[in-house]
């Protein structure tokens, strides 16, 4: 593009200087400063270059200084080193985020010698021998990459070199973002694909005069297979997926318009679109799931999360290749699965409902974990003793009473509120030994069996339907209050119509007297698992809920660096670090966005007054990109009722940092609007001097909460963080 | 010069003047049947009572102008506050003027009808759908039961449609007239009431800012107007639109406040400051007392936070397990909790340390900012003490105790310094009720803090408090403020006894200012959580549209004559229909607009946006916004949403009458289709009587009958 070379060579070359000055060494000035005016002479490209290679050199050396300090664990490092742990040692886990971040981490470990034994068990452990720093590296890698993918990004938006170094030098220099590239965490890597596929998008966008060219088919996979990965990580990954879908939308509108085109070639348009950025996608995710779970095919803390047809996959699992008593029989100890997923195994346990929770009997509920309070016994409507010779089987339609193996209380239910669903009854575990009264019947019901049919383990759908009231067992999947452990609500719901909810199955089966069959349970298929345990994840994410008395960090407090996060170490002897965002550079950037909104509002209303500005294009079109890509990944989090981190916000702060970029760039060039050459040319130095003065000393001062501090604490004394403690609810 | 003959022409739409009377009818007859407390009027009516005694209160459901507009249909009828309203279907005694209490939602509700009718005028579309559109809001049942009730909604509804109206009404007047100015104040004063009566009026209140401001970008862009002018109607819509509800919003507060000046049962959850502004309750007990805490006196000390409920600083004798039941051990020493009531044990003294005496001297010494003081348990005399052992149930903190010397080299530490972290609004002094203070540990500058856990039953289930050395700065609960206070006398523990037994007296009358009140009114509503729990006739947003649910609202005492929130099934399906068809219109129209092939004439297609922005948009508005709440919500949320789309439902038809059916037999064969919904309308509207007006009785057979759908609940008595 010629005609911005002329307006944009005196900016970019004195950059060039600038930042070169302000390396550590002074001798960089002299050997960089002519060779960066010679190149401004020349195309826009090299310059462009040269100070690319400069954002790649801070960026790597910042993110890659002191990686192995601390060398314990830190923070969330015992939850996904932990996984990455079990990638190595292929044991099967759950988690609330799809795998690919986890694999990732895993792979990286494997890669760099870490053999997968280490515990990971709490934060502060010392890894003593173990190879982390491999993991550590990785993530810090891909960390490295955002300030140059941002660099990329802005000036692919604005075509200006000072607004990318702007957008680059706040990623580099901002502690928070430091911080997190750092450790064994998802952010680094969710962060690298959003990036990386708002890069390909853009750089697509730029594209357009050049349809079904190689580069364009290039970047539109590109842009595919970064989402698969964003998403593959964490569900945040989502947020910049309709980022780009409302690009390409955007994009169809405006080819739909273009009345050369025929609709045929429109036809085709949106064909390599939704191919490239739907099909593509769709397949490398579920692609990530299949690897997910060939590796992981051995028994772990996992398993109980899922249906019984799943476990049976597992190598070690006690269904894996599983054999006991084909049908149900009365006199059998048996477990009790919901077939809703992630439905729990009916539960009881020594603790009552509390008061003013219908009768003050013994809870019962549903529990994701394998627990020998899970065991239940069948038995006849009155006898209690176990008769000699073979047992007879339960068929459908006989009546039982079910006895909780532990504490002998029969599952009973009655016309009382159930604790959460109010519109149900509440199911309690009632009698003692065998004696108990009328509402512990329940007729067993085989699902679309007949009368006499025998009741087949893990493979029959089961509904108890209560003889008293007539309303049949279910999991309402609600989690109940601190008093109920948080397990799952179970109760006897009138609506008798058939939902999984409502339906169980008998998991394991024990009667000595029967001869235990190998069973071959039906394999699910893959789309099974994967719905499976995507509705397993989705539950899992929801029940995360803030609890009482804890600290919830609010959305509102992330633009303004309220507060951080520690990292590591609390006390004053401990090496600590803070993740706290470089208040300067956060501070600037929210700053930006108001000032971003009033230029907008200012252009806009000019434009549709009928005066032209210089800049409005630039503004409107890539500020607004960048705006969309703020508000889709922090507004979403305000209606969200799960725990929230301050963690939460980097993907958003990286697009305000290449918004404030764009930003105060057009800021300064604007001052032509108001003042005369040369003094319009002086403010514009003047105003990039002292903000790239500004967010170095700022770095200079605050350092260390990235790199690690001892000593005392900020607010006594004797602390080297003394005075920096501007804002109270800072904790370092 | 009077001109003769005198003339005056009037005209009269007769369809309007029928389909109103039609509504006043449906509306307003037999309003106080049934003569019981129905569904929610348990809820509001315990407000209105208050309003009648002027009694203070906090109803986190709504701002205050629904509960005042209420309380003057109470007023005008006479009634005096005294019902106890405590269950649905306790029968009104013959003191309780029924009818005036539930006039005015059905006058709301009612007027509806007509505004309905004319706002589809407005939207520039024929009698004929403004007929239909008022039919459908007419027939509907569940918005004549919600409208017949002391219930909220139907005057929710009339202000929004009422906003919109005069709104639209404004926007096509010509632009030459000033009068259109009346119009379009009408329109922000609606939005401030409709905002002010429920939360939920913002939702619409919001779609009107987008409508007009979309208004205004075009009158931006008409470059034949001059700057001059632009500005001026600019200012002039920011002005009614933003600058007038707003106003008025705060309006309804400050008729709240300075109508409501007693004390009542939400006081506790003010702050003692708010308290004391109130006849009566805290000010009655705080009149003057003195107001510069000074070393000797005597004080109650109150945690700011009110979570989980609102306690004071509290000490007894009897001292922490020596073994907690984890195996944990603890100091032994004397228990320091924080109790709900007010008890004797709530009272401590201040201490000079370096002064044996626990007088006030003559004049006194107040205590300031960064003091350093000890608190001396009234009733006990212990020490208020603090150190480095683990606090009962918050671990990670420090235990603090009445200190008890057991020779144990666990030496003293009951030296606390004073910090008052409102000193720059307030004083350096510390203030009674004024001030907020933190009490900082000397020895380990933690800071004495409510955390909020119950002690078990050793501690007779009172609050813990402990000391927190990692605290977040700006928690609440962090904060005491002095609450009673007087000035000791007594020197003698005995004496001293006595004296925090008798009450204490004195008198000032304390003012804090409106706005005060008025944010920290604001705030509390905002923040106080109550407990969410499922109700029985809950549902989920997804419910409403296929109307999977219902409410019992009343059930006769003794018969089966009963009233539910039923919506008119065929009137739903309707509703549902359109929604759809115009979402597809719109999208077949916009595509093809794109590619140049204009369907409908500009003007038309004006229309057609407008309906749209008004239409869809107000249903998207009040709908999608419950989909992402956390809160208990009934189907009676729907009906706002509801009446948008019966605005929407024949003015589409309308407009595929005349612009998408070309041959006259596909008009003739849309209007008689047309006519025969109208006709299920009305028959299912027959039908549902029984369970809207609650008589006649059905049997339960017939009752069966009416069970539409399986998931309704609709009762039976077992005879």
């Amino acid at each position: 593009p010629n005609s911005f070379q002329t307006t944009f060579t005196p900016v970019s070359k004195d950059k060039n200087s600038q930042t070169a000055g302000h390396l550590a060494g002074g001798d960089t000035q002299s050997s960089n400063g002519p060779s960066g005016q010679f190149l401004a002479r020349e195309s826009i490209e090299s310059p462009s270059k040269v100070l690319l290679m400069l954002v790649a050199g801070l960026s790597f050396s910042t993110r890659l200084y002191m990686i192995t300090e601390p060398p314990h664990v830190c923070w969330d490092e015992t939850h996904f080193g932990k996984m990455g742990s079990y990638y190595i040692n292929r044991t099967f886990f759950f988690d609330v985020h799809p795998p690919l971040g986890k694999m990732l981490i895993g792979l990286a470990g494997y890669m760099s010698g870490y053999d997968g034994t280490f515990p990971f068990i709490k934060p502060g452990d010392k890894y003593e021998n173990q190879n982390y720093w491999g993991m550590r590296g990785f993530c810090a890698t891909l960390g490295s990459f955002l300030p140059i993918f941002a660099y990329l990004i802005v000036l692919e938006l604005s075509n200006s070199c000072t607004a990318a170094i702007i957008a680059a030098t706040l990623l580099i220099f901002d502690t928070g973002c430091i911080t997190i590239s750092q450790y064994i965490l998802l952010d680094p890597i969710l962060m690298f694909f959003i990036m990386a596929a708002v890069l390909s998008m853009v750089k697509f966008n730029q594209q357009r005069y050049r349809s079904f060219s190689a580069s364009w088919w290039l970047w539109l996979v590109l842009t595919g297979i970064n989402l698969a990965g964003a998403l593959g990580v964490k569900f945040v990954g989502l947020f910049v997926i309709i980022l780009v879908g409302l690009n390409t939308i955007w994009d169809l509108w405006r080819l739909l318009g273009d009345m050369s085109l025929s609709l045929v070639d429109i036809a085709k348009h949106f064909l390599a679109r939704a191919f490239a950025l739907i099909l593509l996608p769709v397949i490398l995710y579920v692609t990530i799931f299949a690897v997910h779970f060939v590796v992981l095919n051995k028994s772990g803390p996992g398993d109980g999360f899922f249906s019984s047809a799943f476990q049976s996959r597992l190598i070690g699992n006690n269904l894996h290749n599983a054999s006991m008593p084909e049908y149900l029989a009365f006199g059998s100890t048996v477990t009790i699965k919901n077939l809703r997923i992630a439905g729990g195994y009916l539960h009881s346990h020594w603790h009552l409902y509390p008061e003013g929770v219908g009768a003050r009997q013994q809870q019962v509920t549903a529990y994701l974990h394998k627990d020998y309070n899970n065991l239940w016994v069948v038995h006849r409507q009155q006898d209690n003793n176990s008769q000699s010779g073979n047992p007879d089987l339960v068929r459908h339609g006989d009546i039982v009473r079910l006895e909780h193996k532990e504490t002998t209380r029969n599952l009973h239910s009655h016309l009382h509120e159930a604790p959460l669903t109010k519109k149900h009854f509440q199911v309690t575990g009632y009698g003692i030994n065998g004696t108990g009264d009328a509402n512990d019947l329940w007729q067993v019901e085989v699902c679309g069996g007949r009368k006499g049919d025998p009741v087949k383990v893990l493979r029959s759908k089961v509904r108890f339907l209560h003889r008293a009231t007539g309303c049949v067992l279910y999991s309402s999947g609600k989690t109940l209050p601190k008093w109920g452990w948080e397990q799952i609500e179970v109760t006897c719901s009138p609506y008798l119509k058939e939902t999984p909810s409502s339906q169980w199955n008998i998991e394991d089966h024990i009667n000595p007297k029967l001869p235990n069959i190998s069973l071959s349970v039906l394999k699910p298929n893959f789309l099974e698992i994967l719905l499976e345990s995507h509705i397993v994840m989705f539950r899992g994410n929801s029940g995360l809920k803030p609890k009482d008395n804890e600290m919830n960090s609010k959305p509102w407090h992330w633009p303004i660096n309220y507060q951080g996060l520690r990292f590591s170490g609390v006390n004053a002897t401990e090496y600590r670090v803070y993740l706290l965002g470089n208040p300067v550079v956060w501070w600037i950037n929210l700053a930006s966005l108001g000032l971003y909104l009033t230029m907008v509002a200012v252009a806009s209303i000019a434009t549709q007054r009928g005066f032209s500005l210089e800049h409005s294009l630039v503004l409107v079109r890539g500020g607004g990109l960048l705006m969309l890509g703020w508000l889709l990944h922090y507004a979403p989090f305000f209606t969200m009722g799960r725990i929230l981190y301050f963690h939460h916000y980097f993907p958003a702060m990286l697009f305000s940092s290449m918004l404030t970029g764009l930003t105060l760039d057009i800021l300064f060039r604007s001052a032509d609007l108001l003042l005369h050459p040369p003094y319009s040319y002086w403010f514009q130095r003047a105003g990039q001097l002292l903000l790239l003065f500004s967010i170095l000393y700022s770095f200079y001062l605050f350092h260390p909460l990235s790199y690690g501090m001892t000593g005392p604490l900020a607010h006594e004394p004797g602390s080297a963080m003394a005075d920096l403690k501007w804002m109270d609810s800072w904790e370092f | 010069m009077l001109q003769l003959p005198l003339v005056v022409t009037a005209q009269v739409d007769l369809l309007l003047v029928l389909v109103s009377l039609l509504a006043f009818w449906t509306r307003l007859s037999h309003l106080n049947y049934p003569n019981a407390v129905v569904f929610d009027e348990v809820y509001y009516g315990q407000f209105v009572s208050l309003y009648m005694k002027r009694v203070f209160f906090i109803d986190d459901s709504g701002p205050p102008l629904g509960h005042m507009i209420l309380a003057s249909g109470a007023y005008l009828g006479g009634f005096d506050g005294n019902f106890v309203w405590n269950r649905i279907g306790a029968e009104y005694p013959s003191t309780v003027n029924v009818w005036s209490l539930r006039l005015l939602p059905a006058l709301c509700g009612a007027l509806c009808v007509p505004l309905v009718y004319l706002l589809t005028l407005e939207l520039k579309f024929s009698h004929l759908s403004a007929l239909g559109a008022a039919v459908l809001l007419l027939l509907e049942n569940s918005l004549i039961v919600q409208s017949r009730f002391m219930l909220l909604e139907s005057v929710l509804i009339f202000f929004v449609l009422l906003a919109f109206f005069s709104y639209l009404r404004f926007h096509n007047a010509p632009s030459s007239s000033w009068s259109r100015y009346s119009w379009l104040i009408l329109s922000g004063v609606s939005c401030g009431a409709a905002v002010g009566v429920k939360y939920m009026g913002l939702f619409s209140y919001l779609l009107l800012l987008v409508v007009a401001s979309l208004h205004t970008w075009k009158l931006i862009g008409d470059k034949t107007i001059s700057h001059m002018n632009v500005c001026v109607q600019s200012v002039h819509r920011v002005l009614c639109l933003v600058v007038v509800p707003v106003l008025l919003y705060v309006f309804w507060f400050y008729v709240h406040l300075s109508f409501l000046n007693r004390s009542g049962p939400h006081d506790q959850l003010m702050s003692s400051a708010f308290q004391a502004s109130l006849q009566g309750g805290l000010s009655r007990i705080t009149r003057g007392q003195p107001l510069e805490v000074a070393y000797g006196s005597q004080v109650t000390l109150r945690s700011s936070v009110s979570q989980p409920i609102p306690c004071w600083l509290h000490s007894h004798k009897v001292n922490y397990p020596i073994r907690y039941d984890n195996g944990r051990g603890s100091s032994h020493q004397q228990q320091v909790t924080c109790y709900p009531f007010k008890d004797v044990n709530n009272w401590w003294i201040i201490k000079d340390p370096g002064r044996q005496q626990l007088v006030v001297d003559t004049p006194p010494r107040p205590v300031r900012h960064g003091d350093v003081i000890q608190l001396v348990h009234g009733m006990t005399s212990r020490f208020l003490n603090s150190h480095d052992v683990a606090a009962p149930m918050s671990p990670h903190t420090q235990e603090v105790s009445g200190y008890i010397d057991f020779n144990v080299s666990m030496p003293a530490q009951n030296l606390w310094r004073v910090d008052i972290s409102n000193r720059e609004a307030e004083s350096e002094v510390w203030k009674t009720i004024l001030s907020e203070v933190r009490l900082i540990h000397v020895n380990t500058s933690a800071v004495l803090k409510l955390s909020g856990v119950s002690l078990p039953d050793w501690g007779f289930r009172q609050l813990e408090v402990v000391a927190d050395k990692l605290f977040k700065a700006h928690s609440s609960s962090l904060e005491w403020t002095v609450e009673e206070h007087r000035y000791g006398t007594s020197q003698e523990q005995k004496e001293r006894e006595a004296e925090l037994h008798s009450p204490t007296h004195i008198d000032v009358d304390r003012k804090i200012s409106f706005w005060a009140k008025f944010v920290e009114l604001q705030w509390k509503m905002l923040t106080v959580k109550q407990e969410e729990s499922e109700h029985k006739y809950s549902s989920s947003p997804l419910e409403w549209i296929t109307m999977e649910t219902n409410i019992a609202y009343w059930l006769h005492s003794s018969t089966n004559a009963q009233i539910h929130l039923i919506g008119n099934p065929v009137s739903w399906g309707v509703a549902n229909l359109s929604l759809l068809a115009y979402q597809l219109l719109a999208v077949v129209y916009l595509l093809r607009r794109r590619r140049g092939l204009k369907d409908v004439p500009d003007g038309v297609w004006d229309q057609f946006v407008c309906l749209g922005c008004v239409c869809v948009g107000g249903w998207l508005v009040n709908f999608v916004p419950f989909l992402l709440m956390d809160k208990t919500l009934f189907l009676y949320h729907y009906l706002p949403a509801l009446c948008y789309l019966y605005l929407l439902s024949p003015a589409l038809l309308e407009h595929a009458h005349t612009h998408l059916l070309s041959s006259v037999t596909h008009q003739r064969a849309l209007c008689v289709g047309a006519l025969a919904v109208l006709l299920s309308i009305f028959l299912t509207y027959r039908t549902f009587c029984p369970l809207t007006y609650g008589s006649p009785e059905l049997s339960a057979h017939q009752l069966q009958g009416l069970k539409w759908r399986d998931t309704w609940d609709i009762l039976y008595r077992r005879r």
